[in-house]
C-alpha cells in the first residue's frame, strides 16, 4: 500500500481514536480494552482494529488465556500493537529528513553540540511558556502530558513519572544517538523550565521501544 | 547474533584538560560506575584495563592527551544497546563535548574477531587506521555503516 493509502485509513474519527489509544500503550491491547477505552461496541472495535492491521498500522499477536494450553484451553486472544514502520505524506513533496541528516552530520563533525543543546533548551522553554499560558492553573503533570501529546511523544504515566512511547526524531536519533538524544533532553528540560514545572525532572533513561527521555517525579509538593 | 564471532571496538578521545582538572572531574568520577554497568551487561566479554586503575584511561599508548577504550562483545546489538540505550552511558555520551575535543577523523572502529580472541592494542590501532584510510569495510566499520562477519 502506498503511504497515502495507509494514512487515508486513519481518516475516520473512531478509527483514529482506536489507533491513538493502541499506539500510546506499552502493552499489546485486546479488543475489549480498546473498545472500552474509546467507548464503542466490541464488534465495531474489532472491525476497525482489523482495518488498521490490514493497512500495516498495527501488528497482531495472539496470546492464550493465562495458564492454559492444548485443545479446549480457549480461543487465543487477538492483541494489537503499534507497528514500527513510518509513513509520511507531504504535499507538495518535502524532504526535511535529508536536510536534518546533513545538519546533524555537520553538528557532529564541527563539535557544535553545546550550541545545539542551548538552542534546543531555548526552543523547549518557549513551548513550555506557551503551554503554561494556555493552562495557568493546571497541575504540572496534566500540563506536561498535554504539551508532550501535542509534540507527538505519546506520553504515559509511570508511577509519579511520565514515560514517552514515541520518539518524534526516531530515525535521526538512530543515526546520531548522543546528538539527537542530547538535543531531545535539552528540549524537554527547556519545556519544563518554561512551563515552571517543579514536580518533574527530565532524565535520560531509555527503555526498549520508548523515547530515551523519561520525566521523573521530584517529590515536589505541588500536585502532579 | 552470529556464533563463532565476537565484536571488538576501539574508541579514542582527545581530552580538553588534564585528567585531574575540575573540567574532567565528572568524567573521571563516572568511569568506574559506567564500567561496572558494562561488565554486568549480558553481551559483555572483555574490556582493556590497566590493573588497579579505573579502566584503560591511565594507559596512554598514543600520547598523554589521547585516551583509549577497547572492549569485546558477543554481538553488535549488545554493544549498541550499551553504548546508546543505557541511561548512564548515554548521558556520558551526551556530555562528551565537555571533556573531549572534536576529532575530524574517525575515532571509533568496530571489527569482528573469532570468539575467544582478545585483540591487543596494535591490532585495534591498525583497524582504526584501515577505517581512516579506506572508510567502512568488513574489516573495520562503524555503527552507522556496519558489516557482518566475513
Amino acid at each position: 500500500m502506498s503511504d497515502i493509502s495507509v494514512v487515508a485509513v486513519l481518516d475516520d474519527p473512531v478509527r483514529r481514536r482506536l489507533y491513538d489509544y493502541v499506539a500510546a500503550q506499552s502493552h499489546a491491547v485486546g479488543r475489549n480494552e480498546a473498545a472500552q477505552a474509546v467507548g464503542i461496541q466490541r464488534t465495531l472495535a474489532a472491525f476497525h482494529l482489523d482495518r488498521l492491521a490490514g493497512a500495516g498500522l498495527l501488528d497482531v499477536t495472539f496470546r492464550r488465556p493465562d495458564g492454559r494450553s492444548g485443545p479446549g484451553a480457549g480461543r487465543p486472544a487477538k492483541l494489537y500493537r503499534r507497528a514500527a514502520a513510518e509513513h509520511q505524506v507531504t504535499v507538495p513533496p518535502r524532504d526535511y529528513r535529508s536536510a536534518a541528516e546533513l545538519l546533524a552530520e555537520v553538528v557532529d563533525i564541527t563539535g557544535a553540540e553545546p550550541q545545539l543543546q542551548r538552542s534546543a533548551r531555548s526552543r523547549g522553554a518557549a513551548t513550555g511558556r506557551a503551554a503554561r499560558r494556555r493552562a495557568p492553573a493546571d497541575p504540572d503533570g496534566d500540563l506536561v502530558v498535554a504539551a508532550l501529546t501535542d509534540q507527538g511523544y505519546q506520553p504515559y504515566r509511570d508511577g509519579t513519572g511520565i514515560r514517552l512511547r514515541n520518539c518524534p526524531f526516531h530515525v535521526l536519533a538512530d543515526r546520531y544517538p548522543p546528538l539527537i538524544c542530547g538535543m531531545n533532553l535539552a528540549l524537554l528540560e527547556g519545556l519544563l523550565e518554561g512551563a515552571a514545572v517543579t514536580a518533574l525532572r527530565a532524565t535520560l533513561d531509555p527503555r526498549p521501544g520508548d523515547c530515551c527521555v523519561m520525566l521523573r517525579g521530584t517529590g515536589d509538593s505541588k500536585t502532579n | 547474533m552470529v556464533s563463532g564471532y565476537h565484536l571488538a571496538q576501539l574508541n579514542v578521545g582527545l581530552v580538553r584538560a588534564p585528567t585531574d582538572s575540575p573540567e574532567l572531574a565528572d568524567f573521571m568520577a563516572g568511569i568506574g560506575p559506567v564500567n561496572a554497568i558494562a561488565d554486568a551487561e549480558a553481551g559483555f566479554v572483555w574490556r582493556l584495563a590497566d590493573g588497579d586503575g579505573p579502566g584503560a584511561t591511565a594507559l596512554r599508548p598514543c600520547g598523554p592527551d589521547l585516551m583509549v577504550n577497547m572492549s569485546v562483545w558477543q554481538s553488535l546489538e549488545a554493544l549498541r544497546d550499551f553504548v546508546y540505550r543505557n541511561g548512564p552511558h548515554l548521558d556520558f555520551m551526551r556530555r562528551r563535548r565537555e571533556w573531549f575535543h572534536r576529532m575530524p577523523e574517525e575515532h571509533l572502529v568496530l571489527w569482528w574477531v573469532p570468539a575467544g580472541h582478545i585483540p591487543d592494542l596494535d591490532e585495534a590501532l591498525s583497524r582504526l587506521d584501515l577505517l581512516r584510510r579506506n572508510g567502512p569495510s568488513p574489516l573495520a566499520f562503524t555503527f552507522r555503516e556496519p558489516y557482518g562477519p566475513a
